[in-house]
């Protein structure tokens, strides 16, 4: 079936706006907040554990309970089922029971007639607890040999013998910081009770069907049972594919205990400290290499924290690992990924997942080969680019898809980048206090759930009577303009007006047992359960068409002036009419797996990805060597969406993933105190990019082509690569920092986030090391 | 109270004085477009234009503030437009239907905030001449990446109002009844304070609505002292600025400008817009923060106090307000009533610098606030004042001394950043480190030094010079 839709003739112009934008302008679009509030609705808040580590002796709840507003209180022993919100381990709880493990586990569930009324009384538990030893870094963690995991090892060679024989070798490593979502909307759950049991939820959720399995196993219940839906969420970014079940969880007890509706909307600071965050790691690495700057041995050392329970972390670690070859060719290497448990909240999803981490390792290994050789790290990067006899990634998939080459040599050309590199030398050759710096680095992205079984999507396609056509998938809709793009396929498959196709909200009632939009792959599985849907009717359409009007079904077309059957042009809603009249369904579902993946976990080998998404980009940054503080100057990039579903979206995907990466590596910088309490637990102490942060010369081109393999219309995948184009801000501002003192071999150690205290700190030991 | 929402007078009694306009907006007038992103001011999501009459009494002047830090008794008289005002019907506004068409919303849930940020620009609002990443600069968006949203307000056109008939109601509504919590002269709010010298003041409630929100604190008697008209003056002359208590930031920054150029830019940098838009220069004294950034930059330009009570004015050197962590020299009864800046002379140098993880709307790590009388290549006489290096504002005695009666060399400078390290034990927080905050103070003056080289020393002013 994949095979046919590059043969649609479609639109010459793909941009369409989002289909919520006027909505959006407006204030009409609803969230999950936004709707009535039913009488009798309960609020609730979570009493919160203020330790990092202890067992919990007693929970005293009686000034809760006697709080002004409070109707009912909850602990762990409250829970019919199954005390458990997580996506795989079974070791989140929904309420602690017996011990907590991280500072704002959820530890009792208050629920009162005002929200107001239900946060004062979540402060009001006493808690007596028996402190236990928290382990808080990834040092900690280390010291301990606490893993959620094992140690995994993903090589190809002997990188250790190679490292012997290479005519140059370095050391070196970094810390990388994390990063929250900061979703605009936090999250909110809401629950109405329903007839015979049943249960309706409202979350604000990238998985809509974990939300609600997890629920009838809380209950005790089954998933026919309870019904979760979503139309939109207020951003989401990774953060609500697991992180968004506590809260619904909690939303459906109280339903189901008191038979009221009852709403979970958190609080901003609670959000933050709860709800789980990308990984940050430490990074450390030996790598050998010729005079040209060839990579020939690399072992790299990945090291997370993944913190107290187990969420997503395998997989975003393995996809670390799959990414810290990006675009290069490793022909010995070793990569050992240590996926380190602490007693700080649980790190989850977050746009790259795990990738960004992974990729940034290979790059900063390659600016260092390139200072030691005193060579511009572009041309090490061109030196090593995967190419002919040398395509194969350290997991053992072949590249085939290459198109990193020439991206970065149109880009390179495109943006002036030697002219360029050339000024800013002359540039830092004259100033004192300001130092500048550029970077070219290119990103290769791999797309597909690495866990094999989720790449699979379902899709409901009805058209009626008067041609409208309702569309509705498992994909959900965070902003990313995943709706607007569905909604493209199917009006193209029958060559309506887009207006005619009306979106519908994802629900589990309608398509079941969907995997979390996430990783990507919205567009490639959705887009394509929805196609196959919608083409399931067009086939019924035509051989019914055929057949009515005596021709061959290849003289039925759906063109934009009509349905045309041999002699025969209707509108495509009387076309609908009579097939409704001749007893022919107008209903299909449609379902797509990606095809041609496999992939052995255990030997950390195979071809866990489709294809690849590409890119690259060009930043100049400036420093301030008295202060730290550091300014994006111009962005250029060129960015591979294959054949794009929608341009306009795709660009607003890169320009916003580029941001949000910049933030990551600069601005936002997350401290947790000496006992595991996180300090920037708001937006005035955590700092995510303004406007004045986009660099005020951006300028953003895709590139031409489309995809090797078969997906929907040729197009690739967008919602995460582009974050990884942020990776040239922070080779550029490595760069910066050793123009501080240019005899300096040593690559600066400038650690991630770039926060003015860090650049500043880089530039003393820099300079110190002259 | 009352006020005007889209021609409707809204009357409310028995308001509970700390029940937020998001709240009220949200979740009893069921105006859901103005959302919650953060329920502390710092991410816009709640935007909404508050107008009142101009001080002329001429036209409604309008300016944007975050809903969820304003209590409901400050909008006692004065009219609202939130998102759901401006569409009329299907018909979007020329502003709403370019960010409709360009990509301006992603999820959506920042936008209305936005548009009425950049609606505000459109009609003039406070701050409207101000470029547009300053007047978005409290709007918060994580997906766009801001150039849609940039690129649609900078081909915005102005758009006239005809606020005409709702000027005369505003004008009928402030002929209200006195309210016992609301005073309007300075004089009602001294035998107010006699009264209740345990009241807590509310000027814009930037910091007390997060007391609120956050702290979930019961505020026990609250007066609202942002409608007093004699704390809302301005008086300027060729010695200096006299500032209201009362004034807001951004009514003041055009003076502040006028002053020195870089306590416009300190301004600018201070909160965003829609909190200077409801924060007061007596409240940002007040409140006694270490880092202040008004207070620094006051104190080396030599700013006075003046306090009042029902016994009289007494006036102190700003700098002896502050005695030590949140304590003030604040006595039973009294209130902050104005600030009096003198104005730098031609042999003054002055310098102000906040460092901060990211440029905008960000608390200081270091406020650094210089003023240099240099007569003949001599220092004759220096005040310097950091925010972020102690558990007050505070001067650096033991720089100043360094650098009064020596040359204006680069050695004078090396001993006063030196001498920094005797006058501050800076301590480590979320904001940096002791030793950055150490180093970077002492890198402020050095800063000064080069700039007065005629260097450029700020990324900012490459940034202008790049394009």
């Amino acid at each position: 079936m994949a095979d046919r839709a590059p043969r649609l003739p479609l639109p010459a112009t793909r941009s369409r706006p989002h289909d919520s934008a006027r909505l959006h302008v407006s204030g009409a679009a609803g969230y999950a907040d936004d709707g009535p509030e039913p009488p009798g609705m309960l609020h609730l808040a979570f009493g919160q554990s203020a330790q990092a580590h202890a067992a919990m002796r007693a929970i005293d709840l009686s000034a809760v309970r006697e709080a002004e507003g409070v109707i009912a209180v909850f602990t762990a022993a409250d829970i019919p089922g199954a005390n458990d919100v997580s996506p795989v381990a079974h070791d989140d709880r929904l309420l602690a029971d017996g011990e907590v493990l991280c500072v704002g586990q959820a530890i009792f569930l208050v629920a009162a007639t005002s929200r107001t009324a239900a946060r004062k009384a979540a402060r009001l538990g006493r808690i007596d607890y028996e402190a236990r030893p928290a382990l808080l870094s990834i040092a900690d963690a280390r010291a301990a040999a606490s893993q959620i995991e094992p140690t995994q090892r993903m090589a190809r060679g002997d990188a250790a013998a190679a490292l012997v024989t290479a005519p140059h070798t370095l050391s070196g490593g970094f810390d990388l910081g994390g990063q929250d979502h900061f979703y605009l909307e936090g999250q909110v759950a809401v629950a109405t009770p329903g007839e015979d049991g049943q249960l309706h939820v409202l979350s604000s959720t990238q998985h809509p069907s974990e939300v609600q399995h997890l629920i009838a196993h809380m209950l005790g219940r089954s998933s026919a049972d309870v019904t979760v839906e979503v139309r939109r969420m207020g951003g989401a970014f990774g953060g609500k594919e697991t992180q968004a079940a506590l809260f619904a969880a909690a939303a459906a007890l109280v339903t189901v205990k008191t038979g009221r509706p009852a709403k979970f909307c958190c609080d901003r600071d609670d959000d933050m400290v709860m709800t789980g965050k990308r990984h940050d790691f430490r990074i450390d690495y030996d790598v050998g290499f010729d005079a040209e700057g060839h990579l020939l041995a690399l072992q790299l050392r990945l090291a997370s924290r993944c913190g107290a329970t187990v969420d997503l972390s395998p997989a975003i670690n393995d996809r670390a690992m799959f990414h810290a070859d990006n675009c290069y060719w490793l022909p010995a290497v070793e990569i050992v990924s240590e996926r380190l448990k602490t007693h700080t909240v649980s790190a989850t999803a977050f746009r790259g997942f795990g990738g960004p981490q992974g990729m940034i390792a290979i790059e900063r290994v390659i600016d260092a080969v390139a200072h030691a050789l005193e060579r511009d790290p572009l041309e090490v990067r061109i030196a090593n680019l995967y190419g002919p006899g040398r395509d194969t990634t350290p997991y053992g998939m072949t590249v085939t898809d290459n198109v990193a080459p020439g991206i970065i040599a149109k880009l390179r050309r495109d943006s002036r980048y030697d002219e360029r590199r050339a000024a800013i030398e002359a540039f830092n050759a004259s100033h004192t206090v300001l130092k500048k710096g550029i970077a070219l680095t290119p990103v290769k992205f791999g797309i597909s759930f690495t866990t094999t079984h989720l790449n699979q999507a379902g899709a409901l396609v009805l058209v009626y009577a008067d041609g409208s056509i309702q569309i509705n998938h498992g994909g959900t809709e965070m902003g990313q303009g995943l709706y607007v793009k569905v909604a493209q396929i199917v009006a193209d498959v029958f060559a309506v007006p887009l207006a005619q196709v009306r979106i519908t909200a994802t629900r589990t009632d309608k398509v079941p047992n969907t995997s979390a939009t996430a990783a990507s792959s919205g567009a490639d599985l959705n887009g394509m359960a929805a196609f196959n849907a919608a083409m399931t009717i067009r086939d019924r359409l035509t051989a019914f068409l055929a057949r009515s009007f005596a021709c061959e079904d290849d003289a039925v077309a759906f063109t934009p002036d009509g349905v045309v059957a041999g002699a025969e042009r209707m509108s495509f809603g009387q076309a609908c009419r009579k097939a409704h009249i001749g007893r022919i369904s107008l209903a299909a579902t449609g379902y797509y797996a990606t095809p041609d993946i496999a992939y052995d976990r255990a030997a950390h080998h195979g071809r866990p990805f489709y294809y690849f998404a590409y890119g690259a980009a060009v930043s100049e940054v400036a420093i301030d060597t008295l202060t730290g503080e550091h300014k994006v100057l111009a962005v250029d990039i060129l960015h591979d969406v294959g054949r794009s579903l929608n341009p306009a979206i795709d660009l607003g995907q890169i320009e916003g993933g580029f941001l949000q990466g910049q933030g990551w590596l600069t601005t936002e910088e997350l401290v947790f105190d000496a006992k595991g309490k996180l300090l920037t637990h708001s937006p005035a102490t955590y700092k995510i990019p303004t406007a004045s942060d986009r660099p005020r010369q951006l300028r953003i081109g895709l590139w031409d082509g489309e995809n090797v393999e078969p997906t929907i219309h040729r197009s690739k995948a967008v919602g995460e690569p582009p974050f990884m184009l942020a990776i040239s801000v922070f080779s550029a501002l490595t760069a910066a920092v050793a123009a501080t003192a240019p005899a300096q071999r040593d690559l600066p150690p400038l650690d991630a986030p770039a926060t003015p205290e860090a650049i500043l700190r880089a530039i003393a030991a820099h300079r110190a090391a002259a | 109270m009352r006020f005007i929402l889209d021609g409707e007078t809204i009357e409310l009694a028995d308001v509970d004085p700390t029940a937020t306009l998001l709240d009220h907006l949200r979740y009893t007038l069921r105006r859901t477009g103005t959302k919650e992103g953060c329920a502390e001011g710092d991410c816009g999501a709640c935007t909404v234009l508050v107008g009142e009459p101009d001080p002329n009494g001429e036209a409604v002047a309008w300016r944007a503030v975050n809903a969820c830090i304003q209590l409901l008794p400050m909008l006692d008289g004065k009219a609202l437009l939130t998102v759901e005002s401006l569409a009329q019907g299907e018909a979007l506004t020329p502003l709403q239907a370019c960010m409709a068409e360009n990509g301006s919303s992603q999820c959506g849930f920042c936008t209305p905030g936005f548009v009425m940020s950049l609606y505000g620009r459109c009609i003039g609002a406070a701050g409207a001449a101000l470029p547009v990443a300053d007047v978005v600069a409290g709007n918060l968006c994580r997906c766009t990446g801001y150039g849609p949203i940039l690129e649609a307000a900078e081909t915005a056109v102005p758009v006239v109002r005809d606020d005409a008939a709702l000027l005369a109601r505003l004008h009928a509504l402030g002929e209200r009844a006195p309210d016992p919590i609301v005073p309007r002269t300075a004089e009602a709010l001294a035998d107010l304070l006699a009264e209740h010298p345990d009241a807590c003041l509310v000027a814009g409630a930037t910091d007390v609505g997060l007391w609120v929100t956050k702290e979930l604190r019961t505020i026990e008697t609250p007066i609202f002292i942002g409608e007093i008209a004699d704390l809302r003056t301005i008086e300027e002359d060729a010695d200096g600025v006299r500032i209201g208590a009362a004034v807001r930031y951004a009514e003041a920054h055009a003076v502040f400008a006028r002053l020195h150029p870089d306590l416009g830019e300190l301004t600018r940098r201070f909160a965003a817009l829609q909190v200077r838009n409801a924060a007061t220069i007596g409240g940002n004294i007040a409140n006694g923060s270490p880092i202040g950034d008004g207070p620094p930059a006051f104190i080396a330009l030599g700013a006075e106090l003046t306090l009042r009570s029902k016994a009289g004015r007494r006036t102190i050197p700003l700098e002896a307000y502050f005695l030590d962590y949140r304590q003030q020299d604040l006595r039973p009864g009294e209130f902050v009533e104005s600030l009096w800046i003198p104005r730098p002379g031609p042999d003054d140098l002055v310098h102000i610098s906040k460092l901060t993880r990211r440029f905008d709307s960000d608390i200081s790590a270091v406020c650094g606030a210089f003023k240099l009388t240099i007569q003949d290549g001599r220092i004759t006489a220096a005040r310097i004042a950091f925010g972020g290096m102690a558990a007050t504002p505070r001067r650096a005695r033991a720089c100043e001394t360094a650098l009064t009666g020596a040359a204006f060399t680069r050695a004078t400078i090396e001993a006063a950043a030196e001498a920094l390290h005797g006058d501050y034990t800076p301590l480590t927080d979320v904001r940096g480190s002791s030793g950055y905050r150490l180093e970077a103070a002492g890198n402020l003056l050095r800063r000064l030094w080069h700039k007065a080289q005629g260097e450029t020393v700020s990324v900012l002013d490459l940034e202008h010079a790049h394009g």
